[in-house]
């Protein structure tokens, strides 16, 4: 194509970083074009990464060699792995971030990337090739930059509308401009737009807290690194605080809703249901008379504390009057006001599993643009768009996608395209039909070999893979393979049935008695597992029983899923679909039959009919029935 | 593609009874039935079918029908046989032999609509659906089974949501400050929507007879009369009579209709110390047809003294006593019917207790709502999984429990999604930092 570059990644949030490195990883001759290269990796919102269901997309992330993992390790001021007294599965690990830190890391990861060039500009204008798709893309420089393919992380710039109180103004990211010249070109491509609301609390200046009036919160010692790659913390970690709203806060914020932009009406945007803002939990749970907040500083070097949970739209003075009533805040001064911001994204129902937009080949959408929140969220689709594009660019065509079965990013990514946004996406843990088996603990097991398929995966972090899955698939085979009998493991000390029958080791792992020191008993050699591979031995053993009752139904489904619909099926040609359900079935597009299930809306029926078509089409044979 | 047959017609008495025949084989199967001369394409032809051993069958309209033209697009027949349940049995168990299968309930549309002779608009309602077990299946039969189970499995699917809805709840938002009660909660409505169901499942087994037809046991002495006793009451010579005793060494079946209901009616061997192995083995099968039986006929003839293990029946849960023989006279035992399979005297006051008793034990079908065996195995699948989710040892593995639970029920209601769920939490709790 004699183009100067195979990939031209827009926008350097964290969408935009981790598109760009995964693009040039795969081989790929990549450009990241950004307003300002000093600002990559900047965190916008929270200054923190992971948690339940985010910790495993970070963890997705790493396996597949993308930045989010190393960069929060880097820039890691308080770790706490949650859910530590539940299972394995839904154990999330979590780390505030250093923001300063973080912007290093990720600028640093970026340089350090091979085929991968920096350049700050505005894209202007995109230029379209004969067959509809993206040629080139146009600078607010007066640049022509031919490429391969295009990924578009616009994340909040499109058309996003600042609301703080009465004032209303057009902006991106705080202090950053609106993308006006993207969106009018994005606009000219004529893609299904929609509206959504988010928010941030205002700033406060740390050294006028009284933090000795304020609960403390140590994170975990020792911390868990995000990344797989990371041996060890070595930054200083901070403290937060714990407080909460009172009554009086309450009554203020009741006392101020004519002046709410979210109850006036100058606010029409969805917002996210998991991060209301405070008026809004003040509004909808008037039975409660406090809501917690989280005071996580922002840096170690840095005096702005970021006040969690009390996200908001007020007036400039009804904030420092709501501040002012909270224990420990009283004096606290606001650094930077909260406010709500409004922004266009995309249907994702657009998109391809691939996130290439379905009506513009090569082009890309990945990020808040496709109506996500989130750091991971992004930072996942960032890295499955770059990969793709790197693919695309490359001349492939069969998409780089990962299952429902397989990653909390093939949910992601499905869920997107599938069944569309109505509010700014959050993973949740609850959203995996296989849970139990995609664990934060096991990305690298599911994913990392995947990765080298598809040529994102360096060799440093390969060679350690292999190493760690082959003890694993060792340790699991002998765990099947190696039995005892019940008078064995009781004179180890294990109490089980005399029933004669012998047990395999996993089989004897998930009893909820076996402590350790029986269990080295009757197998010596578990105590010479390194602790990485005895740890998953003993995950393993505990979902296994669970797992295998759930087979039956995962077998069904996976046949649903692997059942694909054409891309160029007519849905209105299909005998028996209703006009509703061919509307909906055409918007969503569904890849497959499992997906189209997941259509909201779609009826049994029109599965039926959908399944019909499809196995006539499978069997030429039948052809002349119909 | 297995070859299926189906009784086209409402079971029971009726002048014709149709069978209807689908599938690959149906060319061949026509043809060994009978007599290897296919019909003519679409025309009506008396034939007599007969079963592989050569004895006749029926004397039987025949229609052969073609694909793709046919109903279902298949290779299909249709047997137009005299009524009665002993010739549909008979052509049943021939075309068994033959090879093919009993359809499926809906199994013949479900092939009209996938070989595209049906539009959907039309079989909405009876298709049993495409293999998969999800979503897609047996939303249909809410449809069927009318209102009244839509509304019961959508309660309890509402209520499962909603404790899933807290289990997940308490996983993703360990850090929210959610009440500290709501685990305690969730375990114990749990028990409680478990034992609901498990009540409503029990109560529901009428339902299932309507379907599986009652099964009427008569047992008494040797030479007490049970096999004139079942002659009569059927109205044709289905079980050999003798003066002697034993002569029935195995279960005779006939099958009545009572109040509409069909029933099964056994003759058995008589119940005393066996002269030798082979009716040993037919007073042990007596005595288990009788305790598996939904009603027993304990026959005790006039004018000989009862017997110790007749006797003994009675008092037992649905045992009527027949005094047989009336006509020889003699004393009645107390509470019994008397009867004479001879005379016919009381042949009609046992019919009608007898159809009294299927009524009670078989309640308008309406009102069971668990009728059809998918409906109780879809709600006992659920009821396993909440029992999995009682003795969970960890929040997300109780979590999936309830999941599973409620995709067992959605096979009924249609799936709940994980938005469904989400959408309960944030209902109910002030989640967001």
């Amino acid at each position: 194509m004699g183009c100067a570059f195979d990939v031209v990644v827009v926008g350097g949030g964290h969408a935009g970083a981790e598109a760009a490195a995964a693009a040039a990883r795969c081989g790929a001759r990549t450009l990241l074009l950004t307003h300002r290269a000093d600002r990559l990796g900047e965190m916008s919102c929270n200054p923190a990464v992971g948690g339940v269901g985010k910790g495993h997309l970070v963890r997705e992330v790493d396996a597949l060699d993308g930045l989010m993992g190393r960069a929060a390790d880097a820039a890691g001021i308080h770790f706490k792995l949650l859910n530590r007294s539940k299972g394995p599965a839904v154990r999330g690990p979590r780390a505030q971030a250093d923001r300063a830190l973080y912007r290093t890391a990720i600028q640093d990861l970026l340089r350090a990337t091979p085929n991968l060039t920096i350049q700050e500009g505005a894209a202007e204008g995109l230029e379209r090739a004969r067959d509809g798709g993206i040629a080139a893309v146009l600078t607010g420089e007066g640049e022509r930059i031919g490429c391969g393919a295009l990924v578009v992380t616009a994340g909040t710039f499109l058309r996003g509308e600042i609301h703080l109180g009465p004032e209303r103004l057009p902006a991106g990211r705080h202090g950053d401009p609106a993308s006006v010249g993207l969106a009018l070109a994005l606009a000219a491509l004529d893609l299904p737009v929609c509206r959504l609301k988010t928010g941030t609390p205002p700033r406060l200046d740390g050294r006028t807290i009284d933090w000795a009036g304020i609960d403390a919160q140590p994170g975990d010692d020792p911390p868990e690194p995000l990344s797989w790659m990371t041996e060890r913390i070595t930054n200083p970690q901070v403290v937060c605080g714990i407080t909460a709203t009172t009554p009086e806060t309450h009554a203020l914020i009741r006392a101020s809703l004519d002046r709410a932009p979210i109850y006036t009406g100058q606010i029409q945007g969805a917002g996210p249901r998991y991060c209301p803002s405070i008026e809004d939990k003040v509004v909808r749970f008037a039975e409660r008379d406090r809501h917690q907040i989280f005071l996580e500083p922002e840096g170690i070097d840095d005096p702005t504390v970021y006040p969690n949970g009390i996200s908001t739209s007020l007036p400039r003075d009804v904030q420092e009057a709501v501040i002012a009533s909270i224990p420990g805040l009283e004096r606290a001064r606001i650094l930077r006001h909260g406010y709500a911001i409004e922004y266009d994204h995309l249907d994702p129902r657009a998109l391809r599993p691939s996130l290439e937009v379905r009506s513009v080949p090569r082009l890309f959408l990945a990020g808040q643009v496709n109506g996500t929140t989130g750091y991971e969220e992004a930072a996942a689709q960032g890295l499955l768009a770059g990969v793709n594009a790197a693919h695309r660019a490359s001349g492939g065509t069969e998409p780089r996608v990962l299952l429902r079965t397989e990653a909390y990013a093939g949910v992601l990514v499905d869920d997107l395209v599938t069944q569309g946004v109505t509010e700014p996406y959050r993973m949740l843990t609850a959203r995996a039909e296989h849970r139990l088996r995609l664990r934060a603990d096991n990305a690298g097991l599911r994913l990392t070999e995947r990765g080298l398929a598809w040529g994102c995966v360096g060799p440093e972090r390969a060679a350690r893979h292999r190493a760690f899955a082959a003890a694993i698939r060792d340790a699991l085979a002998r765990a099947r393979a190696e039995t005892a009998t019940p008078a064995a493991l009781a004179a180890a000390g294990l109490p089980v049935n005399q029933d004669g029958v012998p047990r395999t080791v996993l089989e004897v792992m998930a009893l909820p008695a076996a402590g350790a020191p029986a269990l080295e008993q009757a197998f010596p050699w578990l105590r010479d597992l390194a602790p990485g591979v005895r740890a998953q031995l003993e995950t393993e053993a505990l979902y296994a029983p669970y797992l295998a009752r759930q087979a039956a139904e995962f077998a069904a489904l996976e046949r649903e899923e692997r059942l694909r619909i054409p891309e160029d099926v007519d849905f209105a040609a299909i005998a028996g679909l209703s006009t509703e359900m061919r509307q909906r079935l055409s918007a969503a597009r569904p890849a497959t039959l499992g997906a189209a299930g997941r259509v909201p809306g779609v009826t049994p029926a029109a599965l039926v009919a959908l399944a019909g078509h499809l196995r006539r089409g499978a069997s030429p044979a039948r052809a002349g029935v119909a | 593609m297995d070859t299926i047959f189906a009784l086209a017609t409402a079971p029971g008495r009726a002048a014709i009874a149709i069978i209807r025949l689908s599938g690959p084989a149906s060319r061949d199967l026509l043809k060994e039935l009978c007599g290897r001369v296919l019909p003519p394409p679409r025309k009506a032809a008396l034939r007599r079918l007969r079963a592989a051993g050569g004895a006749t069958l029926d004397e039987a309209v025949v229609l052969w029908l073609p694909g793709p033209g046919s109903y279902t697009g298949e290779d299909s027949a249709e047997l137009h046989l005299h009524g009665g349940a002993a010739v549909v049995a008979g052509v049943g168990e021939a075309l068994a032999t033959l090879g093919a299968r009993p359809a499926e309930p809906g199994e013949f549309t479900r092939r009209a609509v996938l070989n595209g002779r049906m539009d959907l608009t039309a079989a909405e309602g009876v298709i049993d659906l495409i293999e998969a077990e999800t979503a897609m299946q047996a939303r249909q039969a809410l449809a069927l089974a009318g209102g009244g189970l839509t509304a019961l499995c959508a309660e309890w699917a509402a209520r499962l949501t909603g404790l899933l809805a807290r289990q997940e709840a308490l996983i993703e938002f360990e850090d929210e400050g959610l009440p500290g009660s709501l685990e305690a909660e969730v375990a114990r409505a749990t028990a409680a929507l478990a034992a609901e169901m498990t009540d409503r499942l029990l109560a529901d087994e009428g339902g299932e007879r309507v379907r599986a037809g009652l099964d009427v046991a008569i047992l008494g002495a040797p030479n007490a009369g049970k096999s004139s006793l079942l002659n009569a009451l059927v109205g044709r010579e289905a079980a050999i009579v003798s003066a002697r005793a034993g002569t029935t060494r195995d279960i005779v079946e006939a099958r009545i209709v009572l109040a509409g209901l069909p029933a099964v009616l056994a003759d058995t061997a008589g119940l005393r110390e066996a002269g030798d192995e082979i009716e040993a083995e037919g007073v042990r099968r007596a005595l288990h047809r009788g305790e598996a039986a939904d009603i027993v006929l304990a026959v005790l003839p006039c004018g000989a003294p009862p017997d110790e293990a007749t006797l003994a029946l009675i008092g037992r849960r649905n045992c009527l006593i027949v005094a047989s023989k009336a006509d020889l006279g003699g004393p009645i035992p107390p509470g019994a019917l008397a009867v004479s399979a001879r005379t016919g005297d009381g042949i009609a006051v046992l019919r009608a207790r007898l159809e009294e008793e299927a009524v009670r034990l078989a309640p308008a079908s309406g009102a069971a709502l668990l009728a059809r065996p998918r409906h109780r195995a879809a709600v006992r699948d659920a009821l396993r999984w909440l029992g999995e989710a009682e003795a969970a040892p960890l929040p997300e593995l109780r979590a999936d429990a309830l999941r599973e639970a409620l995709r067992a029920l959605g096979r009924l209601t249609g799936r709940v999604d994980a938005e469904a769920v989400l959408d309960r939490v944030f209902a109910e709790f002030c989640i967001g930092k």
